[in-house]
């Protein structure tokens, strides 16, 4: 029964998309895709400024420099003009009012831009929030502005399931979770004040092991994130779960968020197949049982391990009316899936219709990896990171494998 | 598995190297026993593959490969430490990996024997075997992590 689902929840989503090849990716009918850059580095989030100029954050230094700013001057849809600063890796990359936003694995920064989108003074960006934990495991730092003038970040917690030896078989979850006093959730600050910390600065939501995609929603004024999944149930527990069971669950989850909104992380996870919320194995979990008292439901559960860097709700007038205001999601693509095949490395489509989810997703972008094979071995050619939309509607798609920015359009 | 399916797209003529290579990865001329090797495996299907994967590669800026690494196939002693300690965040390659490993001393001196001879000449690696005693030497000086 279980399989029978997963299958049709795929194929189904296959045949809905209808999708054809455009060079290494396959797209919906009429879409096409072009590789704006390739082999530029571990290309993570990304933004695209009202004039095309795109920034972009880097998860590893590429000559010193952690963020780039390509600018296409000639107009061939490759930039030649690119210029690189910020010593720092990191993930989140947004651009708002004039101001570019940038995060380390610790901090958060923004850079004033000029008229034309050039950094004003690259070397000396506002340090806006510093102090985050990094340590090691979930340590991106992702950003969303709403237009209240607010920025939320996510701290990622630093374990699989807050055990007492983490990722360790059969090794209970420590009871209250210290973890969630400073990581595994979103935190809110002033986007335009410097120097805030956990203590200045807002606990938002909580009872998220990992959002690394996330974006405001203008239709809902809310904060929607995507959070990773819980690891390795049948590794730990292989007493309650089989394999089988440990590749497809738990599912990896959208929340929509306010202040307060706790998900529920170490102590639930939400089981697709069953569509509740079930005790986390580490909490006294079987499996079946759920808690005493329920937790915040997601919006959407998608199949396990997919690990959703990339949120992004599509504004544009491009694209046919039915992607208005529907969340694409970039699927960078399962490793805890094995020994059973790995799956994702995709970008996914979800209509909304009046803030809500108003049908299945279906696959919107996919065969970054190369193939079946490939897919399932998990040796994927690229996966898809970040999500951002230009200002003529296109979607862009960035992969950190090897570094390739694809600018998705539509021709009616 | 995935070297055999690339070494054998390279050609028919290919297929009788490719499997000639295979059984000699399995069975050096001064390596392990065949013994060992198969008990080996079975560790690393139960301990190690939910996370370093079929192929032994690892996962990308997360768990670390264990293909022709200095850890897996330089000193034997550190690598013993590493399974009895557990491990993060370790530079291979100039890939980052930020992964957890979880420390595993309830594993008895012959399974960690077993498993990293199997490792050390898996996935095309080829060094000298691991032996129980040489795990015990390590595991009598090796601090447990604190809980």
């Amino acid at each position: 029964m279980r399989s029978a689902i997963k299958t049709l929840s795929f194929a189904t989503a296959f045949c809905l998309a209808g999708l054809v090849s455009f060079g290494q990716l396959k797209l919906p009918e009429g879409f096409k895709a072009m590789a704006v850059v390739d082999s530029f580095g571990k290309t993570r989030h990304l933004a695209v400024a009202p004039n095309g100029v795109i920034f972009v954050k880097l998860e590893r230094l590429k000559d010193g420099k952690g963020i780039y700013r390509l600018e296409d001057t000639n107009g061939d849809g490759k930039p030649d003009k690119v210029t690189g600063f910020g010593g720092y890796v990191g993930t989140g990359m947004v651009l708002k009012d004039g101001y570019l936003y940038a995060s380390s694995n610790t901090d958060v920064y923004r850079y004033k831009l000029d008229g034309s989108n050039n950094v004003v003074n690259p070397d000396k960006p506002e340090k806006i929030v510093t102090g985050l934990l990094d340590r090691h495991q979930h340590n991106s730092k992702s950003i969303a502005l709403d237009n209240s003038g607010n920025i939320y970040v996510n701290v990622g917690a630093y374990a699989n399931s807050c055990q007492m030896q983490d990722r360790s078989r059969e090794s209970p979850g420590r009871m209250p979770c210290p973890i969630l006093d400073s990581a595994g959730g979103i935190w809110q600050f002033r986007a335009d004040k410097p120097d805030q910390t956990y203590g200045t600065g807002t606990h938002y939501a909580s009872g998220l092991r990992n959002v690394v995609g996330l974006d405001w929603n203008t239709q809902t004024n809310s904060l929607f994130v995507m959070q990773h999944g819980r690891d390795q149930l049948s590794d730990n527990w292989p007493k309650l779960f089989n394999n089988k069971q440990s590749a497809e669950l738990p599912a990896e989850c959208m929340y929509e968020l306010h202040k307060g909104s706790n998900c529920g992380w170490p102590y639930i996870f939400y089981d697709q197949i069953q569509h509740k919320q079930v005790l986390a194995p580490e909490y006294g979990g079987d499996g079946k049982k759920g808690p005493e008292k329920e937790f915040q439901d997601p919006v959407v559960a998608f199949p396990g391990h997919l690990a959703p860097d990339g949120l992004l709700f599509y504004t544009g007038s491009q694209f046919p009316e039915k992607y208005k205001n529907g969340a694409f999601v970039a699927f960078h693509g399962s490793w805890n899936r094995a020994p059973e095949p790995q799956a994702g490395f995709f970008v996914v489509f979800v209509p909304f219709k009046d803030g809500k989810p108003s049908g299945n997703w279906e696959v919107f972008a996919d065969n970054f990896s190369g193939g079946a094979d490939k897919t399932a071995s998990g040796r994927a050619d690229y996966r898809p990171c970040g999500l951002a939309q230009g200002p003529d509607g296109a979607l862009y798609v960035t992969d950190d494998t090897k570094g390739v920015i694809w600018k998705i359009s539509y021709n009616k | 598995m995935r070297r055999f399916r690339i070494l054998f797209a390279l050609g028919g003529g290919l297929f009788v190297l490719a499997t000639a290579l295979m059984s000699q990865a399995g069975k050096p001329a001064q390596g392990p026993s065949a013994a060992q090797m198969t008990r080996g495996k079975q560790v690393y299907l139960e301990q190690c593959l939910a996370c370093h994967q079929v192929d032994g590669l690892g996962v990308q800026g997360m768990n670390p490969p264990l293909v022709k690494t200095k850890q897996v196939l330089g000193d034997k002693a550190a690598l013993v430490k590493i399974v009895l300690n557990g491990m993060q965040g370790v530079e291979i390659g100039g890939e980052d990996y930020n992964g957890v490993m979880a420390p595993h001393p309830d594993l008895t001196d012959q399974q960690i024997a077993d498993v990293l001879t199997y490792v050390r000449n898996s996935f095309g690696n080829k060094a000298s075997a691991v032996t129980a005693a040489q795990v015990k030497t390590v595991r009598a000086t090796t601090k447990p992590p604190a809980q």
